[in-house]
């Protein structure tokens, strides 16, 4: 690590002396690197010759008569070895090129600069494409579908950012609000026969009570004690779901839920559905695509909110405990409030995306808010970027989609799950959009570096 | 009546177990005066800061903090943040903590959590972006502003505070203190890691907000050059005790304050003088 580090400084040092040089010149004033990478190819793949010689290059089996049989696989130990070698060269290359803040770059400036332009596109370009998914894939149910799916969990997403990104409380237990608002929608609506749209406010509130709820115990709480007792609370809940069988049904869970409504239209075939009134065909994809856009409004809604949240003192009192919790009681900050409406505002969130998930299902059970869904929230937040709106919509298209990409790969999809974190951790450690836009500013607003922002601690 | 005094500590004792850090302290800090309190390292300076500013309850005595328009505030009986809220104690800290990762101005916009706070209608009126909160942001940019200005950082407002120079660092956790408009300023060791041009910078500052800004400042310091140039007051320490007080040069002549600095005995140190004299 340290010796990556040597030798990444030393062409940075020429790099700037010939800082207006063509690429040429650049391409050889990189030349001590080659040196390096050749030789940290070689450790790499003598390190897989070393692993890979026994389990690859020499396969045992039983005999019939119990003997042990053996015979060697030296070929396919060196594609293994080789593969590594030729592999580890292209990753210390792209590590160069696109490499973490502040190393050597090779790319041209104008590369450099369409790269920026494109980076400063990405967000509207995605904003309209998200709005246009329905039209274009009005035929492709799936497609729709992944696409709801992945839109909850960018809400999901947003909301544990306030928690997490902002605020700096680790919250492992994520999932309980979504399950709280999910079964305050569910419960609500079968029993009183609550209508969707008054039902989703209420089923946020529930949740944020319940945030403030576990946010007064681990309020002293810090760090590695908070990440357990949010995780047990998430447990908690579940529990509570599966063995209160009187009123949430148990493992059998709620069924029956009702349909989202457009204001009290139902968007079903009979005679008084949205289709017959509007005087079109009936399709079962309306209400598909009508779900499409109900979670992309409630996405959107939770990032106007949190932007605007940012903006006021809440949410710079949030960044600053994230940075400094003594300093922000010394500034006569209330740590106690401050954390809790953090609690609060992302249950409130979670509670939404809950209430919808639970009207686009129209069944819920305790299975569908297990520590995984947790993990995988969190895992968003944190591959995305600690704070970033953009960051974490990346993130969750990522996981989401990637994890439906890789479905024809059965058992190898998380193997390539596993690998793509672990390059992204190497080459992105504060995850895809590291850097802090401030929230106010005089002449000109700078990125912040990811290295100055601190991550919480509790 | 205001009174001469802002603050009073009356028999001030902390205790960690069986560590008494400080025992039977007591001195006035003057209004529109700088009060500095010295002594050497482990003397127990840091601990009483940390009790007139909430972050030790002490274990016995009691800190009077008078306002201006003669209302009293017992400081024991409040903690934490309401130090900062109600009593209008600001303090900097030893070892800066200036949030890194915000900017120089964000840094100075959180110090004005709490009047922001109300301005923006407990956040509902500032999510609504209605005008009242727009008004009250812009006077908070303008007093952030101001205060930059002042501790010289105006053109490093949108730099991240943890980027900045260490003397930089300094003067802006200054600035943010001054941000919460606070009655008393408690600074721990401000003139720590400067240079000799820094430390002048820093005397001047303290004195214009002695004088600019009517504040009165409680200041440990190490550096004696900065607390002989600009304390009206000086109550030295020494093993939790205060052994001396008064105006700078009646406690650099004082014969036991220089023992203890000497670490010597309060005979060898009246020799010392008697034969340098």
């Amino acid at each position: 690590m340290t010796g990556a580090r040597v030798t990444a400084a030393v062409p940075k040092a020429t790099s700037e002396a010939t800082s207006e040089a063509t690429p040429k010149a650049t391409a050889i004033s990189h030349a001590p690197g080659v040196a390096f990478i050749l030789k940290k190819a070689l450790i790499s793949a003598l390190v897989a010759l070393v692993l890979f010689s026994l389990m690859i290059g020499v396969r045992t089996e039983a005999g019939p008569t119990g003997q042990l049989i053996y015979w060697t696989r030296f070929d396919d130990l060196a594609i293994i070895v080789a593969a590594v070698f030729g592999g580890s060269i292209v990753v210390e290359l792209l590590r160069q090129w696109w490499g973490p803040v502040g190393t050597i770059r090779v790319v041209p400036s104008s590369v450099q600069r369409s790269l920026a332009v494109a980076r400063r596109a990405i967000a509207p370009v995605l904003l309209i494409f998200t709005f246009l998914v329905p039209v274009i894939f009005y035929d492709q149910r799936y497609i729709l579908d992944l696409g709801i799916l992945v839109l909850t969990y960018v809400m999901l997403g947003w909301g544990l950012n306030v928690v997490v990104g902002l605020a700096g409380l680790l919250d492992l237990g994520y999932v309980a609000f979504y399950a709280v608002g999910a079964y305050s929608y569910a419960l609500l609506a079968t029993n009183f026969g609550l209508s969707f749209w008054i039902c989703l406010p209420l089923a946020g509130i529930l949740a944020a009570l319940w945030g403030v709820m576990l946010g007064f115990p681990v309020l002293r709480l810090r760090g590695d004690y908070l990440a357990i007792v949010t995780l047990a609370f998430g447990e908690i809940i579940r529990l509570v779901i599966i063995n209160w069988q009187s009123l949430t049904g148990g493992p059998n869970g709620v069924s029956g839920i009702p349909r989202p409504t457009l204001f009290g239209i139902p968007l079903t075939p009979g005679d008084d559905g949205l289709a017959a009134k509007l005087g079109i065909e009936f399709s079962p994809t309306h209400r598909i695509v009508f779900l499409f856009y109900l979670i992309l409004a409630l996405a959107l809604l939770t990032n106007w909110v949190t932007i605007r949240l940012r903006r006021l003192p809440i949410g710079r009192a949030w960044e600053a405990l994230r940075e400094d919790e003594v300093a922000c009681r010394a500034l006569g900050i209330n740590i106690t409030t401050t954390k809790l409406t953090a609690f609060a505002t992302g249950a409130m969130f979670g509670g939404f995306a809950g209430a919808f998930f639970a009207t686009r299902q129209g069944f819920i059970s305790p299975e569908s808010f297990t520590f995984q869904e947790s993990a995988l929230v969190l895992a968003i937040v944190v591959l995305g970027g600690m704070g970033s709106q953009l960051g974490v919509a990346l993130a969750a298209l990522a996981m989401i989609g990637g994890f439906e990409l890789f479905r024809g790969f059965e058992q190898y999809r998380m193997l390539v799950f596993g690998l793509a974190m672990v390059l992204l951790m190497i080459w992105r450690p504060r995850g895809l959009i590291g850097h802090r836009a401030p929230t106010v500013f005089l002449q000109h607003s700078q990125a912040i570096s990811s290295d100055l922002v601190k991550e919480g601690h509790g | 009546m205001s009174g001469e005094t802002i603050l009073t500590v009356d028999c001030l004792a902390m205790r960690f177990g069986g560590i008494v850090a400080v025992n039977d302290l007591s001195f006035d800090a003057r209004r529109r005066k700088i009060t500095a309190l010295i002594g050497p390292n482990g003397a127990g300076k840091t601990t009483v800061f940390n009790c007139i500013t909430g972050f030790y309850k002490p274990s016995g005595g009691s800190m009077r903090l008078t306002h201006d328009d003669g209302r009293n505030i017992q400081l024991e009986r409040l903690n934490d943040f309401r130090i900062s809220k109600q009593a209008k104690v600001a303090r900097t800290f030893q070892n800066i903590r200036l949030f890194p990762g915000m900017t120089a101005l964000e840094n100075l916009m959180v110090a004005q959590h709490n009047a922001l706070m109300l301005a923006s209608g407990l956040t509902f009126l500032g999510l609504i972006g209605a005008p009242s909160w727009r008004t009250a942001e812009k006077r908070a940019i303008d007093l952030a502003t101001f205060w930059l200005d002042r501790v010289g950082l105006l053109d490093r407002a949108d730099d991240a505070a943890g980027n900045l120079p260490y003397g930089d660092q300094r003067r802006l956790e200054i600035a943010r203190a001054m941000c919460t408009e606070p009655a008393l300023l408690c600074l721990d060791e401000p003139a720590a890691g400067l240079n000799a041009r820094e430390s002048a910078a820093l005397s001047e500052l303290l004195l214009s907000i002695r004088d600019g800004q009517g504040v009165s400042i409680l200041l440990i310091e190490h550096d004696m050059s900065v607390v002989m140039e600009i304390s009206d007051h000086v109550v030295v320490m020494d093993y939790g005790v205060k052994i001396a007080e008064g105006t700078p040069h009646e406690v650099r002549d004082n014969p036991k304050v220089i023992a203890a600095y000497l670490g010597a005995d309060e005979e060898e140190a009246i020799a010392v003088m008697e034969s340098g004299t």
